[in-house]
């Protein structure tokens, strides 16, 4: 096969990849603050992709330009489904947790349902076809906006979470919970609050997504699996380890598809990621958990 | 049409056929006699992952009932059944609508679920007409009771070589090599179990270079494709679905890719959401597929019935396969003169409908319960419509080949 | 908190043997609808007590029990469709699989210390990694499927599983009563109370010299090969099986519904989980058939806003609330 073929795939696959680090980058952010289970972390994206349809088909607005207000939107809901219905279940045990966000999940997607149906929806953009050739590489120019729209709202989340002052008092809180109401955080605020930027994050994560893929309201599980894929192999609480994660993921499987079965791609994702919990359990970037 | 108004028509329609059969089991009943509308069960995946499919096959069954009526065959009334896309629930529910007076089933588009409700049927000797499933074991069993109106694998897949080879004929033009790409499902892998057995029998002008299969769920196929156009292969033959038709098509405008033909051999290329979506990049894509003959009269009226009920929406394989599942459980119904279910499969053994809507000599079962003379079409997308272009006798337009390259489309 | 001695039969044991009683004579006044929806109650009710046993008893939450049932019911069926072996002798082919698997997820597992929400997804990795793996593997048919032949029903053939739904509602039964009697002896055993306390506290337990490495173990290999029976049941009662439905997440989750809801780490948990879940389910059905709403999907909206208030107001599952409320004896963890 002509090296370019390798070239062209691997440029696919990382693009595609920093998009699925930005959907992980919200459940890094979750899992790794609030120590919550979410599984239904892609049903949520699912709202975020059918919300950015629905006002593509009323207002015609690119998705990428309406990712600020969907954020908004998802942080919203994030924030209330944390403060309203996830807050008991911090403490509780897991499969609690598990089961709680798989019937929201399963709430989520069937309310979809039956609101728009089954058939895949998608959003039409002036440049869906497009592709730059640059040389012998050919780049679809869905992918470099959706990416570099990911990298954008990567950083911004960064900033916050270095500089922001309630980004520094979530840290605190991720680092040492008990510490954190020492000093007098409202971590149920907080918590709250974190819930709602990760969502937020994922929202932003829909809006991208909605330009290279159709959705259907049966989307959100495997992406869910995904997200839990990538943090994981990322680093539980390292946000660069998610995008890293992601990355490393979308490229692995685009390469795994090429040399052998596309079928049988995801295996790679699932056996890096037992590679990851056998060896590195805190991820390739993350910190040894004391 | 929304979702809602469609629910609601279902709701209206569920109402008022509530309303129709309970007036009409108020009357003074005859015991089992033919007056009484037959009781339908209809199974079907409307909720799930199949539920697009489970819900284009449901308009089928709802533009029936007046046709029927219409070609002087009795009354019926149809018992729901979800099976959510879910084995267990497909059996449940056959159960339920048998305890409940279902004098026969149709259903139920899944290959695994259909296999399910086929043992219920069998052994409540309850008779189960078949409206869409490939999998050839399912008439392999040695059933009394179950019926399947629609091809098996093997079947689309020796149609398909044998109107390929018509249009190449036609057209002076063939390609060299093809790549096989199929979807990883379980009727893609039939297809592609059948193919190593069917192909040889037709001497194809072309070579398979490389055969790709991918994940039904993947949601990226940029890898597919390029591998796919890195074998140099003139043209695409395909399995797939909908969904990824639609990903596909994108991703060969994407990577600069025309092949010089599709040569689909399932579901997807012709959809009306395919078509939809990709506006005049629909254009070109040969389907051969299960159809229906676009010269019988009765097709001419199904078609119509379905326009009225759903504007907009193209006539296609879940409607017309639905629909004679109906209307060979109507006709049995008619020269059975009762509904005893033993009757009633006595009677679709002896099944001969000649006014029909799919293509072949008409509506007959072998022994195994199997419609083994069904013949599959040759489609193409045209202009935002359907065109039946092979085989010659049931076509209506003369094919488009080699396919518009995507770049020249204005 | 647990009460783990085992009393004399009081109130609750002649409720169990009324119980009892009523299920052996169900399939002579049931109909065959009611007789399916009793099967499947008792096969979610035991495979989930088979998961109790790993999930709950020994609290190591996996979710890709699904994996089990699969190799459960691809090994019999195997054997049965291409050498002719009996299913009652595959299984015994059929729980080895299972159980090696088990004991090679465990090991990797608890080797490098996997555990709680790392260990579920490490769970779901590989039972993802069987449903892709089986997509492939032709000679059981790959993702177009793998039927089995059915013979006629004229006669029941308990050693081929081949028969009417009475048969086959007689065999669950006899697995479930099984699975029940194991679980009950399990929890009174000296494994079980290790298992209690590496539930609660496993650096505890350790720091007491239990050796909590292998008794995870035991947990994780009694539980697959208990699973794997289910999943032969499931081969010969559906026959037919499809990777992506057998090994898909969705089916781990459909497993471990009835003994969340029902009451993790209890005895009768999973019991009271599938007779309330398969019932909520079938009641849903027939109650939006009644007002009408044909919307397909909203079934499992209600569905999901149930299981949503039931976990939210009991926590503990409904089993420990309801047999204080009856006063029966508690015989397990409350």
């Amino acid at each position: 096969m002509p090296a370019e073929i390798y070239l062209n795939v691997a440029v696919s696959g990382l693009l595609t990849g920093l998009v699925y680090g930005l959907m992980a980058l919200g459940l890094s952010v979750i899992f790794g603050v609030v120590r919550v289970v979410n599984f239904a972390h892609g049903e949520m994206m699912t709202i975020a992709m059918y919300l950015a349809i629905v006002l593509f088909a009323a207002f015609r607005l690119d998705p990428l330009v309406m990712m600020v207000p969907i954020a908004g939107v998802l942080f919203a809901l994030g924030y209330a489904m944390q403060a309203g219905l996830i807050s008991p279940f911090i403490n509780r045990p897991e499969h609690m947790q598990f089961m709680l966000l798989v019937a929201v999940a399963m709430i989520i997607v069937n309310t979809l349902l039956i609101l728009f149906g089954p058939d895949a929806r998608n959003v039409q953009t002036s440049y869906a076809f497009d592709s730059f050739a640059v040389g012998p590489l050919i780049v679809d120019a869905t992918k470099v906006y959706a990416g570099g729209a990911a990298i954008v709202a990567a950083s911004a989340l960064f900033a916050f979470f270095r500089r922001a002052r309630i980004g520094t008092a979530i840290r605190a809180c991720a680092d040492n919970y008990t510490g954190a109401l020492v000093v007098g955080l409202d971590v149920k605020r907080l918590y709250a609050l974190t819930f709602g930027l990760g969502a937020a994050c994922v929202g932003a994560a829909g809006s991208m997504l909605v330009l290279l893929v159709d959705v259907t309201p049966a989307l959100g599980p495997s992406y869910t699996l995904l997200a839990f894929v990538i943090v994981i192999t990322g680093g539980l609480g390292s946000m660069p380890g998610a995008l890293l994660g992601g990355v490393l993921i979308g490229f692995t499987e685009a390469l795994a598809g090429l040399l052998f079965t596309p079928s049988a791609k995801s295996m790679f994702a699932f056996a890096i990621l037992v590679l990851v919990l056998l060896f590195r359990p805190q991820g390739l970037l993350g910190k040894k958990v004391a | 049409m929304t979702r809602s108004h469609v629910a609601a028509l279902t709701r209206r329609r569920l109402l008022a056929g509530a309303a129709a059969t309970a007036s009409l089991l108020a009357a003074p009943a005859v015991v089992r006699g033919q007056g009484a509308p037959l009781k339908v069960g209809v199974l079907l995946p409307r909720s799930g992952a199949q539920a697009g499919i489970g819900q284009d096959c449901w308009r089928g069954v709802e533009i029936a009932p007046s046709i029927l009526k219409d070609l002087k065959l009795p009354e019926f009334a149809v018992m729901n059944g979800d099976t959510e896309t879910s084995v267990d629930v497909a059996r449940s529910r056959a159960e339920k609508l048998i305890s409940d007076g279902a004098q026969i089933l149709v259903g139920a588009f899944d290959s695994g679920q259909s296999s399910a409700i086929a043992q219920v049927a069998e052994q409540k000797g309850i008779p189960f007409v078949i409206n869409i499933a490939a999998a050839p074991p399912i008439t392999e069993q040695g059933y009394k009771f179950v019926f399947r109106n629609f091809p098996t694998a093997p079947m689309i897949l020796g149609d398909a070589f044998a109107n390929q080879k018509e249009l190449f004929e036609a057209t002076g033009t063939a390609p060299k090599s093809v790549v096989f790409m199929h979807v990883n499902d379980t009727f893609g892998t039939a297809m592609a179990q059948g193919i190593g057995g069917v192909m040889p029998r037709f001497n194809m002008p072309y070579k398979i270079a490389d055969t790709i299969s991918y994940d039904p769920t993947a949601r990226d196929l940029s890898v597919e494709v390029a591998k796919a156009k890195a074998t140099g292969a003139e043209a695409l033959l395909m399995v797939s679905r909908l969904n990824d038709a639609i990903l596909l098509t994108r991703e060969l405008v994407k990577q600069r890719w025309s092949p010089m033909a599709v040569l689909s051999m399932g579901p997807g290329w012709y959809e009306d959401q395919y078509i939809k979506t990709l506006g005049k990049l629909s254009d070109g894509p040969l389907s051969f597929v299960p159809w229906y003959d676009p010269n019988k009269r009765l097709s001419k009226i199904l078609e119509a019935a379905l326009a009225k009920a759903h504007p907009g929406v193209n006539l296609n394989t879940n409607h017309i396969y639905t629909f004679e599942a109906l209307l060979v459980a109507a006709d049995a119904y008619k020269r059975a003169g009762s509904a005893d279910p033993k009757a009633l499969a006595d009677a679709i053994r002896q099944t001969n409908i000649t006014d029909n809507v799919s293509i072949g000599p008409g509506i007959q079962f072998d022994q195994k319960g199997q419609n083994d003379k069904l013949k599959n079409a040759g489609i193409q997308n045209r202009g935002g419509k359907l065109v039946t272009v092979a085989p010659k006798a049931a076509s209506n337009a003369k094919p488009d080949l080699p396919m518009t390259p995507y770049d020249k489309r204005a | 908190m647990t009460d783990w001695r085992d009393r004399v039969p009081g109130r609750g044991g002649v409720a169990l043997i009324g119980l009892g009683v009523v299920l052996l004579a169900a399939p002579l006044v049931a109909n065959d609808y009611l007789l399916t929806i009793l099967i499947l109650i008792l096969y979610f009710a035991y495979t989930g007590q088979a998961w109790n046993i790993m999930s709950g008893f020994a609290g190591q939450l996996s979710l890709g029990h699904a994996l089990f049932v699969g190799l459960g019911a691809y090994v019999a069926a195997a054997l049965y469709v291409h050498f002719g072996v009996a299913p009652w002798i595959g299984l015994v082919a059929a729980v080895a699989v299972a159980a090696a698997c088990g004991a090679g997820i465990g090991f990797l597992a608890f080797r490098f210390g996997v555990a709680g929400v790392y260990l579920a997804i490490l769970t779901i990795a590989f039972a993802e990694f069987a449903r892709i793996g089986f997509d492939h593997f032709a000679w059981v048919g790959g993702s177009a499927g793998f039927f089995l032949p059915v013979a006629t029903y004229t006669r029941n053939d308990v050693w081929n599983l081949r028969g009417n739904p009475t048969m086959f509602y007689y065999v669950i039964l006899a697995l479930t009563a099984a699975a029940l009697l194991l679980s009950h002896a399990l929890l009174r055993s000296r494994l079980g109370y290790y298992w209690l306390a590496i539930r609660e506290d496993e650096e505890a337990a350790r720091a007491l010299g239990i050796d909590t490495f292998r008794c995870k173990m035991a947990a994780v290999v009694i539980s697959a090969a208990l699973t794997s029976v289910a999943g032969v049941f499931f081969a010969f009662y559906y026959n037919n099986l499809f990777p992506e439905q057998v090994f898909h997440i969705s089916r781990s989750i459909e497993l471990i519904l009835a003994p969340i809801i029902g009451g993790i780490g209890t005895l009768f948990g999973p019991v009271v989980g599938a007779v309330l879940l398969t019932g909520l389910a079938e009641g849903l059905r027939e109650a939006l058939d009644v007002f009408g709403f044909d919307a397909p999907g909203i079934k499992q909206v209600f569905y999901g806003i149930c299981l949503l208030v039931v976990v939210t107001l009991l926590p503990d599952g409904v089993w420990p609330p309801l047999a204080r409320a009856l006063r029966l004896r508690p015989r397990e963890g409350a």
